[in-house]
Order: C-alpha cells, then structure tokens, then sequence
C-alpha cells in the first residue's frame, strides 16, 4: 500500500517538476493515439454511416467482420504490422518498423473497427423517417450524411471515446512494433513495462497515474463538448 | 442545392435540441480538433527533424537482451555512442533466442546476446559476419532466505538444480529460449532431469518478470547476477549458489552478415561493435553499477 501512495505522490511530483523524458513520454503517447483516433474518425464514420444505411448482399457478414474487429488483440495486430512492416517484409522498403509512425498504423487498425462499429450502432439508431425526410425535402447525398452525422453527434462522440480508450491504454502492439525505444518510440504504456520490470514500481505506478490523467483530461474535454449538446 | 440546406438543417435541428447548443456542440469538435491538430503539428517537426539529421543509414537496430536493457546498461552506453557518431541505435530488447533470430532473418544490423552454443551455431551457418566477446558476468540460483531444500553453497549448480528437483521445490524458468533459458537447460541436462511437473513453472517472460513470480511463490531460479542486484531490493531472495564456471556468462557482439540481407546497415553496426569494445566502452562496463550496488555488474572482455 505504501508503493501505492508513494507512486501516486511521485506522479504529482513528476507533473509539477515537469520532468523532460515524462513530458516527451507523455506528448509522444498522446501524438500517436491522437493521430491514429483522427485517422480512424476519417475511416470509421464514412464507413460506418455507408455500413448502416447500404442494402448489399453480405452487408451483415461485413458488420458482423467490423464487430468482431472492435476487440482484435492488439499483440496480434502488432504481430501482423510487424511481419508487413520487417526490412524484408513486404512494406519493409518504407523503413517504417521501430517508429512512432509504425505505431500509429498498428493504432488506427485498432481503433477504425470500434469507431466504425459505434458509428454503425449511432446511426441506425435515428429514426429511419427522419432520412425519408430528408431526401424528400431535397437533400444531396453529402447532404445527408452530413445531417445524419449531426443528428448521431452524441453517439458518435462516445465512439471516439471508446477508440481513444482503445489505444492510449493499449501496450502489446506499440511495443511490438515501436519496439519501446528511449527517447523514440517509448510511451506511457510501454514505459510501464519496462519500469516495473526493472523493479521501479513507484516509478511504474507513477506513469500509470499520469496516463489515467491523461486518458481523464481527454475524456472530460470530449464529455464537455457532448454535454453541450444534450437536449434540454 | 445549397441554398437548401440551412433550411432543411432549421427543420430538422429542433427535432432533438436548439440551434444554438447543436452550433456549440460543433464548435467544440472544431476546437478539439484544431488543438489537437496543433498538438500534432508542434511536436512532429522535432521528429521530422531527427529524420532529417538521421537518414535511413544512420540508424542501427541493435537485438540484444532484456538483461542488458533490465540493468540499465544500454541507456548508458548508447547515449554516449550517439553523441561520438552521430548514428541512431534502436535497441530491440527480446530473448538471446528471439535476437538470434532477428539476426537471421536480417533484421538487425548487429547482436549483443548471450549463449555460446547458438552463436557459433549461427556464425556457422555463414548468418554472422564477425563475433567478439564483450564482457562476463555470471548466472546465480537464488532462492527463499530459509532455504528449504538447503542447497546453499552447494559448488555444483547441476547438483543443487538436482537436489531443487528431487525434493519438488517451486523452480521457475524463463522458458522463453533466452540466453538464460538456454544455459538453465544445459544444467538440467548436466544434471540428467528432464524438469517436468507441477513444481517446474515455465513463466515465459523476461528477468525481471521471473524472478518476482519466484519471490512471489517462494521457489528459486536460475538468474543473472545483474538482474538479481538491480532487483534485489524488492524481492525476498538471496543467492544460494554461486561460482560454479558451468555459471559463466558471456556476452558477445555479432555484426549480422549483409552478403544475405543487402539492407543490413553494415559500416553503423560495425562502428557500434567497435564502440562496445573501445577502451572507453569497457571501461564503463567495468564502471557500471559498482555505486549503486558496491560491485559490478558485468566484466569488460575485450580488454583486460
């Protein structure tokens, strides 16, 4: 218990000192999950919206495939990126393997599947009047997506939570891929790791509190912009 | 077409909520996303930057292992090697067995591992350009305070490791093929067991992992003493057996040959050897934990 304390003790400290190698640790975690969950959204909500609105034969094996994709193992998309990504793999051309761009790839393959999942639940909630509607009234096809988007907005901003969620707490692939280099390649998780298997645990706890304040600050700020939105 | 649009956005907007809130909820998605993409755009040209200075050749990606990562070592000789030539190592820290390989297949430039029988077993089968020998340190078995299966002191570790099996004490091994894994089986096979049972876990994880989920169930283990000294504060272990050669630890460095792979960088992982034993480099190893824990933790090789 006393490990505990004083993990949560050094975090504060960590913070206010505002220790270089945490900060670029930190920055770099939210870098990556940033830039793969706004990858993702471009991914995710056209294709969710076209996923819940299209009649194709096969349309419920393809949500049934996004589905089962929102839990893919994250070491076993690291282990795909992996192979894809080795010098004499089939991308390896691209040098991309031990680096933040490489972890990147592995994230948006993890989040895109639950944004687009979410996205798929939000807008076949709608009322399906409500696109009859629209199309009646005139609406392009941009049109509407566009106004479907808006109707699901709160749905769709806890689809981002969740894709957020997803990848800033996810260890296995950012390390399989990145490779947890210092200074490079190292973020919250995998620094984790490491601390506590060098016996740091105080450290270990310290970097985890940081990245519950993280995910803690995100989630607040895209909470806020949802409550706004609520119907009163 | 356009002209529609706000009205069709004035209809249907109050179907859940005003104007004015839906407005905000969107100005606040556009500030999220501004932030964050100024996020992102302040902080990637320090990456693009080391990019810059940093083109493909002049990074080197070292596979060694957890215990050299586990000490501490590697952040401080990298560095180091870094500010002199200006090259970028990447250090991929997996098991002796997962680095040799990596090495294989060509995907690191240069090893620093740990099991002489499956390095010469790999410079012979023509995957290795050079090997040469950068420093020691040696294996312990540790084991409760109170050393149920006295073995303490005991001169052969092949021995005790017998006696450990024989009396059915909790024995947790790497079981990962790592460099420790690998001298831990040629013990056993010394000691004519085939470990198998309910007392022998195979934890499948690094040093470190291993010796805590020993401390945790009050077995033993064989370890690396480094590992153990880095450790040691946390962990309710101490060593039992020790100074058997069979319990030597040598670590050599191997520049992976590029006639078989053409994108293996050889002049980095050639100067990276060079670096690991230059009289600076060694000295250092010498130097390296003798503070924090009154002795070394591993022994330079190359220069005596």
């Amino acid at each position: 218990m006393d490990l505990i304390w004083e993990g949560i003790r050094q975090a504060f400290w960590l913070i206010l000192q505002g220790d270089s190698e945490v900060l670029r640790i930190t920055l770099l975690s939210l870098q990556v999950s940033g830039s793969a969950v706004l990858i993702s959204l471009f991914l995710g909500i056209p294709l969710g919206t076209y996923l819940a609105l299209a009649r194709f034969p096969g349309r419920n094996l393809a949500v049934s495939l996004v589905n089962t994709g929102m839990g893919l193992p994250p070491v076993v998309v690291g282990l795909f990126v992996t192979l894809l990504l080795w010098r004499n793999g089939p991308l390896g051309i691209l040098d991309l393997l031990f680096t933040p761009i490489a972890m990147i790839i592995a994230q948006v393959i993890i989040a895109a599947p639950i944004v687009t999942g979410l996205t798929i639940a939000a807008i076949q909630q709608l009322n399906p009047q409500l696109r009859l509607q629209l199309l009646a009234l005139g609406a392009s096809r941009l049109q509407l997506f566009w106004l479907l988007i808006r109707e699901a907005r709160l749905p769709l901003l806890a689809a981002i939570m969740a894709g957020f969620g997803g990848v800033i707490s996810e260890v296995g692939a950012v390390m399989m891929v990145g490779g947890n280099i210092k200074g490079q390649t190292r973020v919250l998780t995998t620094a984790t790791v490491l601390e506590s298997r060098m016996g740091h645990f105080d450290l270990a706890i310290a970097l985890g509190v940081i990245l519950l304040l993280l995910s803690f600050v995100v989630n607040w700020a895209l909470t806020w912009i949802q409550q706004q939105g609520r119907p009163r | 077409m356009a002209s529609i649009f706000p009205v069709v956005a004035r209809e249907l907007a109050p179907c859940e909520m005003s104007q004015a809130s839906c407005n905000a909820t969107f100005k606040g998605i556009g500030i999220l996303f501004l932030t964050l993409a100024l996020t992102l755009s302040m902080a990637f040209p320090t990456t693009r930057k080391a990019a810059a200075e940093s083109p493909p050749k002049r990074a080197i990606i070292l596979a060694t292992t957890t215990s050299t990562q586990d000490s501490g070592l590697l952040d401080a000789l990298i560095p180091i090697f870094q500010r002199k030539t200006g090259y970028v190592v990447k250090a991929i820290a997996v098991g002796t067995g997962e680095a040799l390989a990596i090495g294989k297949r060509g995907e690191a430039d240069v090893l620093l591992v740990h099991a002489p029988e499956a390095e010469e077993e790999f410079m012979a089968q023509g995957h290795g350009l050079h090997r040469k020998a950068v420093m020691h340190n040696n294996f312990v078995i540790v084991g409760p305070f109170d050393d149920p299966a006295k073995i303490k002191g005991m001169a052969s570790a092949a021995e005790a490791l017998k006696k450990l099996a024989q009396a059915r004490m909790t024995f947790v091994s790497r079981g990962d093929g790592s460099g420790t894994h690998k001298v831990e089986q040629s013990l056993w096979k010394k000691a004519g067991i085939d470990p198998k049972g309910n007392w022998y876990l195979e934890a499948g994880q690094g040093m470190g992992e291993v010796l805590r989920i020993t401390a945790q169930k009050r077995g033993y283990a064989l370890t690396d003493r480094g590992t153990y000294l880095a450790l040691r504060k946390g962990i309710n272990l101490t060593i039992l057996v020790e100074g058997d050669p069979a319990l030597q630890n040598f670590y050599s460095v191997i520049l992976v040959n590029p006639s078989k792979h053409t994108r293996v960088n050889r002049v980095g992982a050639q100067a990276f050897a060079d670096f690991l034993v230059s009289v600076e480099a060694q000295a250092l190893i010498k130097a390296f934990g003798v503070k924090e824990y009154g002795q070394p933790l591993f022994y330079p090789d190359a220069i005596k």
